[in-house]
């Protein structure tokens, strides 16, 4: 199927889901509330079929903006992708989580997790991924400020005798 | 200067010389490295390791342990999460132990020295490096030469006396 008619058989399974469709882009925004019935759907339903997902993706919009995560599905079945953003607010962040139904998603999740700090509801282990355990704050928010120091390490380039 | 002591020797298959130079030779001949691997410099230090550059003819070969190794060749970036392990790691080696800086990223954080969060900016500033190699990555040749001017620095330590 091509991308219109994949939209046109989520709007008509799911008449609130849509939030808004970007048909140059090919990808549809979803509500944070639908998402696990539109998840379960998409991979369920014989012909959409999505079995595949092949890259989960996190997204800040600005120190002001939301944050997002981005899904790429793939159906082996048909060779048709789809895109799929779901966004929520920067101070109360939650997306419910999909490892259940694409196993692909734990670690993908962890690592949004790591670096955006979005709650995945629903996770079986959501623990960072990537940095260690004890760090503080998501490095790829943009509001994020470089600490001083980590464990007495200094982190900022020491830059003098440069400028 | 009194060469009485060598002449009485000469014709015996004896050589005179200081403590220090034995212990030297005995050291640098054999400046182990520990085998651990960081980034893309990994790969040229694994090249180097490898017949066709062949660091076994300098008496350098690689020791998958610690306790066993008497040089840290840091290959590579190192991460803040790295650091504190490499640090741990640095601390187990036996004395007397040498460390050294290889590429960009070990020396000043390389590429990653203005946006890398999680980037220690040079590997001097977790552990004490002797010998600095220059490049990204380094080729062979290169980690080759600085291994040469270790185990010069090696040959010049004075072990039995306290550093000049």
């Amino acid at each position: 199927m091509e991308f219109p008619e994949i939209v046109k058989q989520i709007e008509a399974a799911f008449p609130e889901a849509a939030v808004s469709v970007d048909d140059t882009a090919g990808c549809i925004l979803i509500a944070s509330e639908n998402w696990l019935a539109v998840a379960e759907y998409l991979k369920t339903d014989p012909g959409t079929a999505f079995d595949a997902l092949m890259c989960l993706t996190g997204y800040d919009r600005g120190p002001e903006g939301v944050l997002g995560a981005a899904y790429n599905l793939y159906s082996m079945e048909h060779a048709h992708k789809l895109e799929v953003r779901i966004e929520t607010p920067r101070d109360d962040s939650t997306i419910p989580s999909v490892a259940h139904i694409w196993r692909t998603a734990d670690w993908h999740e962890r690592e949004v997790y790591d670096m955006f700090g979005i709650t995945f509801d629903g996770h079986p282990d959501l623990r960072r991924m990537l940095l260690p355990d004890d760090w503080e704050g998501h490095p790829l928010r943009k509001d994020y400020q470089i600490p001083d120091f980590f464990h007495g390490i200094p982190v900022p380039k020491d830059k003098r005798g440069w400028e | 200067m009194d060469f009485s002591l060598v002449n009485r020797y000469d014709q015996d298959n004896v050589v005179v010389g200081k403590l220090d130079q034995l212990i030297n030779w005995a050291r640098s001949g054999s400046p182990w490295f520990f085998q651990f691997g960081l980034a893309c410099c990994a790969i040229e230090m694994i090249a180097a390791a490898q017949p066709r550059y062949d660091l076994e003819r300098f008496g350098i070969m690689p020791r998958a342990t610690p306790r066993m190794a008497d040089v840290m060749i840091v290959s590579g970036t190192v991460t803040l999460k790295m650091a504190t392990r490499l640090k741990r790691l640095y601390e187990q080696m036996a004395n007397p132990k040498y460390v050294v800086s290889m590429g960009s990223c070990a020396n000043s954080g390389g590429p990653y020295w203005q946006h890398g969060y999680h980037v220690v900016k040079g590997v001097d500033l977790v552990v004490p490096v002797d010998v600095y190699i220059p490049g990204c990555p380094p080729r062979p040749e290169a980690l080759l030469e600085g291994l040469l001017h270790l185990k010069k620095k090696i040959r010049e330590e004075t072990p039995l006396r306290k550093a000049a």
